[in-house]
């Protein structure tokens, strides 16, 4: 069954845009696609205009270490890895660490206290700054996020959220976001509401 | 990439030492076991084929005196002559001090190459070794003849245990064998014409290479044994492994979700974790065998004193490192857990990067897989089935012992689960209720380490039983086969017709023990000629036999067979056998033989005698009320050493000692096997304590103390452990069977008769509920002094 039908968007570098939908709407399927995680049976993905869609398994990953950043709703944190680890840990997998950058990252989240404790040792909110931490210390320029304050509370979710946009926008890269809250999509540059797989 | 993503596997074992543990202590042990084994065999092996190689045994044609122990020395010379290229070989037990050893007297111009003894004479000044006398020995033996002999004697490793080589002129002087000469060894290649051998030395028998060695086919049996319970051992070790790795990777599913969607390519990572499971496979391989030398090192001087005194085989008590066996273990090591691994790459090589990181996941899929797992239980016990009605030969047998092993393992947690279903629907108290249904979701997590616990208890109900089957219809052959009181050995006395009449004279009843070597139906074997009368009577137990079996032999009108000849000729009761030219006999009983590994036929003295009137009887058994009388007697008239008479007690005596010996062999074994299988279970309770807590929490929560959760905890690993051993059990028996009735017969030629030993059986069960106990223990002592906080930390996480 077709999940998505005739969505075209293009997202600009230093631009954000918000994905908002009900529940099954496509709007997750369309994040996994952009990234690599899940093909598509049909369309063009774009990326620095190259095509990246019929990309084998092996440049898909190369386009997630280098290019693309993502932020996942349950912070997917390595969690043998100490905070400092895991916030370097994909400048590391594509080969760009910069330490001043990861110190300014650390500060800027408010994670300093913290370098040396473990994923479990941390709140929730906690754990979503070293996930953005982690996605902006590789210096993607398409960063993803699938829900990244779902699992928050509301004040904790716009402290993260005010953080992380200030954060992207610093960077210039691209972001595009996946949300369910209104609010929070109105915090971003454009808004595209999908329906039933196709852009309503 | 690849430093960053090796990092981040690794960090997962310094965040679950415990976890690390289990992986490489299980490795470890297994590894242990299987290389202690192997070092013991190898040590063993080795020694055989020195031995063998010493005396040109295995590997050349010899030619030996169709009747006695030696021949003239002239044969030899009658032989060279004729063309033959011969060389003289005289071999004996020499006393030295407080031990007996084997003096090989060999004649260094004519030795053939290949052997050790060519090779000890090889590296030797000839003049020294001709002129001087000169011993060369084994290090052991040549500190003993050192202090015992004046003359030269030279260390050499390559000479077998407990034996000596030198000049045969000096070995004939020190073994009291002037003229004589023990065999006469073959060089391999031969000139095309030669006078047939029955012309220059009638008296003399060719004996091919092939079957020249009983002793290396009868400890080949033995170690047969313990490496299939070496790779038994293995085998729960490798369960252990497969748990530890099939856990570890269900909870790096999370991680390795993370490390592909941010970029980690699936073979790469693949690859890697390929890659750091043979780093810790080399480590705790490299420890199990420094482990398995110490078992070995343990382990051997029983083994050497056992092997010895089962085979006459010398073995070194003391231990070499060689490269096949810690290169074996270390081989296992790896492979083992790559094939324990397999299962779990493979998923994981399948897994959707978008799958489920589930901490559980692995456990509801082991749930899911058991109708599958028992189909592959019922296919096992098939295949099992299918190869003892068809299969022949000795990989049959161990396959069939593989597919009863596999498909015990597999069939547990299916029966396990049935049984806690049954015990759910009995009980009535809310408690127990949450107890059996609580058992039945923790089946799937410790299913491997019962399974290895299922299979130790059956290794060790399996072998205990054999060996002590093999223990009590020994000592019944021996009471059968040793009946007399004394045995006179004949070989020091010239007048053996003398002696007869002397001991006709003062004994009760004189059994001649008469042999020949000679060829049944075909095949390679001994003819015996038997004195019937009351002793064989009422002692000889028949596998099968007409009424009248002993008055048929004593008529000279039947013959009797041991199961080895009944079973390789295909002979049954009434069969005729040709025992002799021109005389074919009905075959009247069949008797069992555990001390021989070829066929034997027995016939009338009178027949015997007729057919072979130059043979003399090489022993004497004596029916007497006053064997000491009778001792000193013997000692005054004939000057007999005390070694050639030997009581049937003290035989008896000594061959209780080599079971007690390999007792405490086996033994060793199984109180590691089972401390392996108690380790397992401790490591997955331990593993699983902290993924317990969401099901403990809410029942603590309800009002149930952690005091009280504790005891249930303990209570439910006893309970799962003793059923466990009481399915163990018939799985146990059923491998004795195999080990008795299938591979006992592919490798003696003869068939064990199976006994039970529930008292034994009643002892394993003991240990194995104290052994699971202790294992749960820790664990549930850890759960009565956990803090609250932390089972509150339950509900905050599932928030």
């Amino acid at each position: 069954m077709p999940v998505l039908r005739g969505v075209t968007l293009a997202l600009d570098r230093g631009e954000s845009l918000a994905l908002t939908g009900e529940s099954g709407s496509g709007k997750s399927t369309l994040l996994h696609l952009v990234a690599g995680l899940d093909r598509a049976d049909g369309g063009h993905i774009l990326l620095d205009g190259e095509d990246v869609t019929g990309l084998d398994d092996r440049r898909r990953a190369a386009l997630r270490r280098t290019k693309i950043g993502i932020v996942f709703q349950q912070f997917n944190l390595i969690p043998s890895l100490d905070v400092a680890a895991n916030i370097a840990f994909q400048a590391r997998l594509g080969g760009a660490v910069d330490k001043s950058r990861l110190d300014r990252l650390t500060v800027a989240l408010g994670l300093e206290a913290h370098t040396r404790k473990y994923p479990e040792q941390l709140s929730g909110g906690q754990q979503q700054r070293v996930a953005i931490a982690r996605t902006l210390a590789a210096s993607p320029r398409l960063i993803l996020a699938d829900e990244p304050t779902g699992n928050l509370d509301e004040k904790t979710a716009d402290e993260v959220m005010d953080q992380f946009l200030a954060l992207v926008a610093e960077t210039g890269a691209a972001l595009l976001m996946v949300t369910h809250s209104p609010r929070l999509a109105g915090k971003l540059g454009r808004n595209i509401h999908l329906s039933q797989g196709r852009v309503a | 990439m690849t430093g960053a993503t090796l990092a981040a596997l690794a960090s997962h074992w310094a965040r679950n030492p415990l976890q690390f543990l289990t992986l490489v202590v299980g490795l470890a042990l297994a590894t242990a076991l299987w290389s202690g084994v192997q070092a013991i065999n190898s040590e063993a092996r080795a020694s055989y084929d020195a031995a063998a190689a010493t005396l040109g045994e295995g590997q050349l044609d010899q030619l030996l005196p169709a009747a006695g122990e030696t021949m003239p020395q002239d044969r030899f010379v009658a032989l060279r002559r004729a063309g033959w290229l011969v060389s003289p070989i005289v071999e004996g037990r020499l006393r030295v001090g407080a031990v007996t050893l084997r003096l090989v007297g060999v004649e260094p111009l004519t030795a053939p190459g290949g052997t050790a003894a060519s090779a000890a004479i090889a590296g030797r000044d000839l003049a020294d070794f001709l002129g001087e006398g000169t011993l060369v020995a084994h290090p052991e033996s040549a500190e003993l003849l050192r202090a015992e002999l004046s003359n030269p004697v030279i260390s050499d490793a390559s000479i077998a245990p407990g034996t000596a080589i030198t000049d045969i002129a000096v070995a004939q002087r020190l073994l009291n064998r002037d003229g004589l000469v023990s065999r006469l060894v073959l060089a391999l290649a031969q000139p095309i014409r030669q006078r047939p051998l029955a012309e220059v030395a009638p008296d003399l028998v060719l004996q091919r290479a092939d079957g020249a060695s009983d002793v290396g086919r009868l400890t080949d049996s033995f170690h047969l044994n313990l490496t299939a319970f070496g790779f038994l051992s293995f085998a729960v070790g490798i369960f252990i492994v497969h748990g530890a790795i099939g856990l570890a990777f269900e909870q790096r599913r999370g991680m390795v979700r993370t490390l592909r969607a941010l970029g980690v390519p699936l073979d790469r990572l693949i690859v890697l974790m390929v890659l750091e499971l043979v780093v810790l496979a080399t480590l705790a391989g490299a420890i199990g065998i420094v482990l398995g030398y110490l078992v070995a090192a343990v382990l051997l001087p029983d083994v050497a004193a056992t092997i010895r005194g089962l085979y006459g085989a010398d073995v070194a008590g003391t231990l070499q490192i060689r490269p096949a066996w810690w290169l074996s273990g270390l081989a296992m090591a790896i492979g083992g857990a790559l094939v324990a691994a397999a299962g779990a790459l493979w998923r994981l090589s399948r897994m959707p990067i978008l799958a489920s990181a589930g901490g559980r996941a692995w456990a509801v899929a082991s749930g899911r897989g058991r109708p599958l797992q028992g189909a592959a239980a019922i296919g096992l016990f098939a295949l099992a089935v299918l190869l003892s009605l068809q299969g022949a030969g000795l990989v049959a047998g161990f396959g069939i012992l593989a597919c009863l092993f596999l498909g015990g393992a597999l069939a547990l947690p299916l029966c396990l689960a049935l049984i806690l279903k049954v015990g759910q629907s009995w009980s009535s108290g809310v408690l127990a209720l949450w107890f059996w249904a609580d058992s039945r979701q923790q089946l799937p997590g410790l299913s491997l380490a019962l399974m290895a616990l299922l299979l130790a208890m059956a290794a060790n109900v399996g072998v205990s039983t054999m060996v002590s089957s093999f223990r009590l219809t020994f000592v019944g052959f021996l009471d059968q086969r040793l009946s007399a009181e004394l045995y006179v050995d004949a070989a020091a006395v010239r007048d053996r017709v003398a002696l007869e009449r002397f001991l006709e004279a003062r004994a009760d009843e004189v059994l001649p023990i008469l042999s020949v070597e000679t060829e049944l139906a075909g095949l390679p074997a001994e003819l015996y000629g038997a004195r019937v009368g009351a002793t064989y009577r009422e002692n000889w137990r028949f596998l099968e036999a007409a009424p009248d079996a002993w008055d048929q032999v004593a008529k000279g009108e039947a013959v009797i067979v041991n199961e080895q000849l009944s079973r390789r000729a295909g002979l049954r009761l009434g069969d005729s056998l040709a025992v002799a030219p021109g005389t074919t006999l009905p075959i009247a009983g069949i008797v069992g033989d555990y001390g021989n590994p070829i066929g034997q036929a027995i016939v009338a003295e009178a027949l015997f005698r007729q057919a072979h009137p130059s043979v003399l009887p090489a022993r004497f058994g004596l029916r007497t009320e006053d064997a000491e009388t009778l001792r000193r007697a013997l000692v005054e008239a004939f000057g007999l050493p005390s070694s050639s008479i030997i009581d049937q007690v003290a035989i008896k005596r000594f061959s209780l000692s080599v079971f007690e010996r390999t007792f405490s062999v086996t033994g060793a074994l199984n109180v590691l096997t089972l401390a392996v299988a108690a380790f397992s279970i401790l490591m997955s309770l331990l593993t699983l304590a902290a993924m317990r807590l969401p099901q403990l929490a809410p029942v603590w929560a309800m009002g149930v103390t952690q005091r009280r959760l504790a005891w249930l905890e303990v209570l439910r690993t006893v309970l799962l452990a003793l059923l466990t051993a009481v399915l163990a059990i018939p799985l146990g028996l059923l491998l004795a069977w195999v080990l008795l009735a299938v591979v006992n017969v592919e490798a003696f030629g003869w068939q064990l008769p199976m006994f039970l030993f529930p008292f034994e059986y009643a002892q394993l069960v003991l240990l194995t509920l104290v052994a699971a106990a202790a294992a749960a223990s820790w664990p549930a002592w850890r759960l009565s002094r956990m803090e609250p906080a932390s089972l509150l930390k339950v509900f905050a996480h599932e928030r």
